[in-house]
């Protein structure tokens, strides 16, 4: 039995008929084709699936499809504005905050969530702010540079 | 030079940062299937019986296999490293009779979509009959152990050593003999994206395309053509965009295997994408060792001998070069940074009923780094000296360069004073040591550690590597492309997964080339793009793949100039190249550029005669020798007395890594690497219960480091160029993982000294502290009773 969601993702009003149980990182990745938004776990420990839902940053592998409904996302595809990156990209790729770049598009979301939260964070803020984020090739060294730099664009 | 030493922003980020880049799970094929793996839930069980009717009748299920569908179809998972006496036991791809660890391959569901496959593995039923098992590594052969495999009495896969020179000796000459047992516990290398694996056979054409989260498409190619029986040359591997690996992803895996042989079975498209459970059960471990070493020192902490006796927990069954780690590359590197007259050395290689352990950053260095300094500790402790006067005193002198040391290896350059003495004077050693001593009269626990490392990189000579048993293969190609519009495609057999090679190349290419690096793109990771490579392990991307770029690019440049020549009508001896353009010697104004010489070249005419069209080189580059990077981390930590608690005050780490391509990408790998250090150090460890359980089955129960578990990281260098390859690179990879470990605990147990708090085992944690602490202060017996 499908149930019918009406959702906004990345500024685009989306109609669907999902089951019940499936849940919203999969319906972002494999209904519409939205696969910037990783799967690291199973237990919502690691961050990689974050988006921005209704202005909060969540982990999508921990919602389901339908309890979204209504509801208004942004996920890393949705994060430029007019083709320009967001200053939290833009300082991700000026201090390489990222590797292999598997954790960094949640880590970018969670970054922009921080900011909008913090806009002039401690370095202990961010690491605070971080801890629902795994990394494991930068060390978060240069991350937490990256959301500095960022803080800084934003003021 | 302009780019190659530059910090250039990579560019390989855009497509990362926009959430672009196409990780296998990313991709789908009209009418993928996908398939979920019914797993042993038991460390070791005879199999008795599986019933898969219900599943196999469940709405969109599509194929249900087990072992004795396939026994027969297919060969067993091969092991790619031989050592003298090694066992080989059999391990199928899905198992038959027997499952010997947590995670065993039972049956695989193929359905229309992963939540229905994963809704039929629960309507398999499997009669097992649960065998005891056995864990400890130092309890794997004594008499009486469960055994993992008949064909492996007393548990052992090999025992490998050498006895060497003079060790008795030198024994019998030392004031005193110092005496540790470290464990160097399991790891899990926690790869942020887990393993994926996509299979595509076209029966008409004959052909098989497997796209995998590899660190290896052409080792996979090679590997999986020979278990399957399928003819290589129609065999495509693509490894696209790989999220991390850390040498997990080094290796033919069973999944790999099953998928494919799947895809060719259905003629569709088949995909399987590890859960993170599955990753922690089967994807490989590192380290689990313990290791028994006795140092004979003279009273001026010099050292005359050592000797190590060692056991390496292999888990249960060989992972592809699970035979060298706890060996070779643990015991060639028993000599570190110092001049040690005479070292023996002999590990056990033990079957277990746990996950297999290969090659986990450092594979092999970390450990025998960790042996090192932690001894270099205890003798500075025994005789009263400080542990930076003990390392100075047992330096290989630089003037002793290129030395080979009593492990039998050919370390290239280094120079090790300098980068301790940068080290001691960035952390300010002299004064943290008064303070510590001002600290320790009001009851603070201030501690700081060193560790002085030598690595091996640059993986390899072909005949090295052979010579130890890895059969060979350790070169790199390199392919340079120059368009007829003078833009440039490289083709590496290097295949990164976050290292930046795309970027580090583009620098190469760049300078050689008078190009921009925009104009340049690195191709990898696909079998049909790049003919033959290697792979990206063992710091090896810029000693041997960045030194196959660079040669290709001499090539490149070697035939352009006999164009140019053609085309300025000047003999080819008078033609040179002044790092942006051919010109006429004498005749500034007489100059051809690259792209000028590219259309000539593609356009074939003007061309010589004797000149093929066409402006490209091919290059395959084996080393004469290993790298050998150095450098010393000086970690420091106050410990809280009450709590346990681990606070780090510095970390300052100075590493030689021979010349820098990028010192963006090198403080990004040291970054990284210490921090994968000091997860072991404190935080991480793989725990199985008696009967072969994973205790630490996820992220909720396996400690990755988070971000404010870690501090901000202070780094710096000496260069001391390779004489191995012309760029003089060593690699850096793995450094910081090594250096990292021994630090960290060096540095808490430096804290926790005037407890009289001697030997801890890792991971250090909060915990861990606390108890010994609180036994040191009932009875002052803290090392023994804190130990586990």
């Amino acid at each position: 039995m499908k149930v019918p969601i009406a959702l906004t993702v990345n500024g685009r009003r989306r109609e669907d008929a999902v089951e019940p149980r499936l849940l919203l990182v999969h319906y972002l990745r494999d209904v519409l084709g939205l696969t910037g938004t990783k799967i690291g776990c199973d237990t919502s420990q690691c961050g990689a699936c974050t988006i921005l839902l209704d202005g909060l940053s969540v982990k999508s592998c921990t919602l389901l499809a339908v309890q979204a409904d209504g509801a208004e996302l942004t996920t890393i595809e949705g994060l430029q504005r007019n083709g320009r990156l967001h200053p939290v990209q833009e300082a991700f790729w000026e201090l390489h905050a990222l590797q292999c770049g598997y954790c960094t598009p949640g880590m970018i979301l969670q970054a922009v969530q921080l900011l909008k939260e913090r806009p002039n964070p401690t370095e202990a803020e961010i690491r605070h702010g971080l801890e629902g984020n795994l990394c494991r090739c930068t060390g978060y060294h240069n991350i937490v540079r990256a959301v500095q730099r960022a803080a800084a664009a934003g003021r | 030079m302009k780019y190659v030493g530059a910090p250039l922003k990579r560019k390989e980020d855009p497509r990362l940062i926009t959430g672009q880049g196409a990780y296998v799970d990313d991709i789908t094929l009209p009418g993928t299937l996908f398939c979920a793996l019914l797993r042993s839930p038991h460390g070791h069980a005879r199999l008795t019986g599986i019933r898969t009717e219900q599943a196999s009748r469940h709405p969109g299920v599509v194929a249900v296999l087990t072992g004795r569908d396939i026994a027969g179809k297919m060969g067993t998972m091969p092991c790619g490293w031989n050592l003298p006496g090694l066992k080989k036991p059999p391990h199928p791809v899905l198992a038959v009779d027997r499952v010997r660890l947590v995670g065993d391959r039972v049956a695989a569901v193929i359905a229309e979509d992963r939540y229905i496959a994963r809704d039929a593995l629960d309507l398999i039923e499997v009669d097992y009959e649960p065998l005891p098992a056995v864990v400890d590594a130092e309890k794997a052969f004594a008499p009486g152990a469960p055994q993992v495999h008949e064909e492996a009495p007393e548990n052992t896969a090999f025992v490998w050593g050498f006895p060497g020179h003079g060790v008795e000796e030198a024994f019998a000459k030392a004031d005193r003999v110092v005496r540790l047992r470290l464990v160097n516990h399991r790891v899990i290398p926690t790869a942020m994206e887990p393993r994926g694996v996509l299979a595509q056979f076209k029966p008409a054409a004959g052909e098989l395309t497997v796209w995998s989260s590899t660190q290896v498409p052409h080792l996979v190619r090679a590997l999986l053509g020979m278990v399957l029986g399928f003819p290589e040359h129609k065999l495509r591997v693509i490894a696209p965009e790989v999220g991390g690996a850390f040498g997990s992803k080094l290796y033919l895996y069973p999944e790999e295997v099953l998928v494919a042989h799947l895809a060719m079975l259905l003629h569709r498209p088949v995909k399987w994408i590890e859960e993170r459970r599955e990753n922690y059960q089967v994807t490989t471990h590192g380290r689990d060792r313990v290791d028994y070493i006795e140092v004979a020192v003279k009273e001026d902490g010099t050292i005359l001998g050592l000797k190590c006796k060692c056991i390496g927990n292999l888990g249960a069954y060989l992972s592809t070069f699970a035979p060298a780690i706890p060996s070779v590359f643990f015991g060639i590197m028993l000599s570190g940074a110092y001049r040690i007259p005479a070292i023996a050395c002999e590990v056990r290689g033990v079957f277990t009923n746990t996950g297999m352990v290969d090659a986990y950053r450092g594979a092999g260095r970390p450990e025998a780094c960790y042996v090192l300094e932690r001894t270099v500790d205890r003798i500075a402790m025994e005789l009263g000296l400080d542990p930076a006067e003990v390392r100075r005193r047992n330096y290989i002198p630089a003037e002793a360069y290129p030395y080979t040391s009593a492990t039998g290896v050919t370390y290239d350059s280094a120079n090790h004073r300098p980068a301790l003495e940068k080290a001691l004077r960035l952390v300010g050693y002299e004064a943290l040591r008064k303070e510590q001593a001002e600290l320790r009269k009001n009851g603070r626990l201030l501690g700081i550690g060193l560790s002085s490392y030598v690595e091996v990189c640059g993986v390899g000579p072909s005949k090295g590597l052979a010579a130890a048993g890895g059969g060979g293969g350790g070169w790199e190609m390199g392919t340079v492309r120059v368009h007829a519009s003078g833009k440039v495609t490289v083709l590496t057999g290097c295949s990164p997964h976050g290292q930046g090679n795309e970027t580090s190349y583009a620098q190469i290419v760049a300078d050689g080339l008078a190009v921009s690096p925009e104009d340049v793109e690195v191709l990898h990771g696909d079998t049909h793009i790049v003919p033959f490579g290697t792979g990206t392990f063992g710091s090896r991307s810029a000693a041997v793949g960045g030194t196959a770029v660079h040669l290709s690019v001499e090539k490149v440049r070697e035939k352009a100039r006999a164009i140019a020549a053609h085309l300025l009508g000047a003999p080819p001896e008078k033609v040179a190249w002044d790092g942006s353009r051919f010109v006429v010697q004498g005749e500034p104004g007489r100059a051809k550029t690259l792209q000028e010489v590219a259309g000539a070249a593609h356009l074939a005419t003007p061309l010589p005669p004797e000149i093929e069209p066409g402006l490209e080189a091919t290059t395959v580059f084996d080393p004469s020798n290993f790298t050998w990077p150095f450098g010393t981390h000086v970690a420091v930590v106050e410990v809280d007395p009450e709590t346990g608690k681990v606070q780090f005050e510095r970390y300052v780490a100075v590493d030689d890594c021979g010349n820098v391509i990028n010192p963006l990408l090198v403080d990004g790998q040291v970054h990284g690497g210490i921090a994968q250090g000091i997860g072991q150090a404190l935080y991480e460890a793989a725990v199985y219960d008696e009967h072969g359980q994973l205790l630490t089955g996820s992220l909720m129960d396996y400690t990755v480091p988070k971000a404010d578990d870690l501090p901000s990281f202070e780094t710096d260098r000496t260069v001391t160029p390779s004489p191995v390859n012309p760029l003089g690179v060593k690699g850096v990879g793995e450094a910081g993982t090594i250096a990292a470990t021994p630090a960290v605990v060096n540095a808490v147990l430096d804290a926790l000294s005037p407890l009289g708090i001697r030997e801890l085992d890792m991971p250090l944690t909060t915990e861990k502290i606390w108890r010994a602490i609180q036994a040191a202060k009932a009875g002052g017996k803290g090392a023994q009773e804190g130990r586990r």
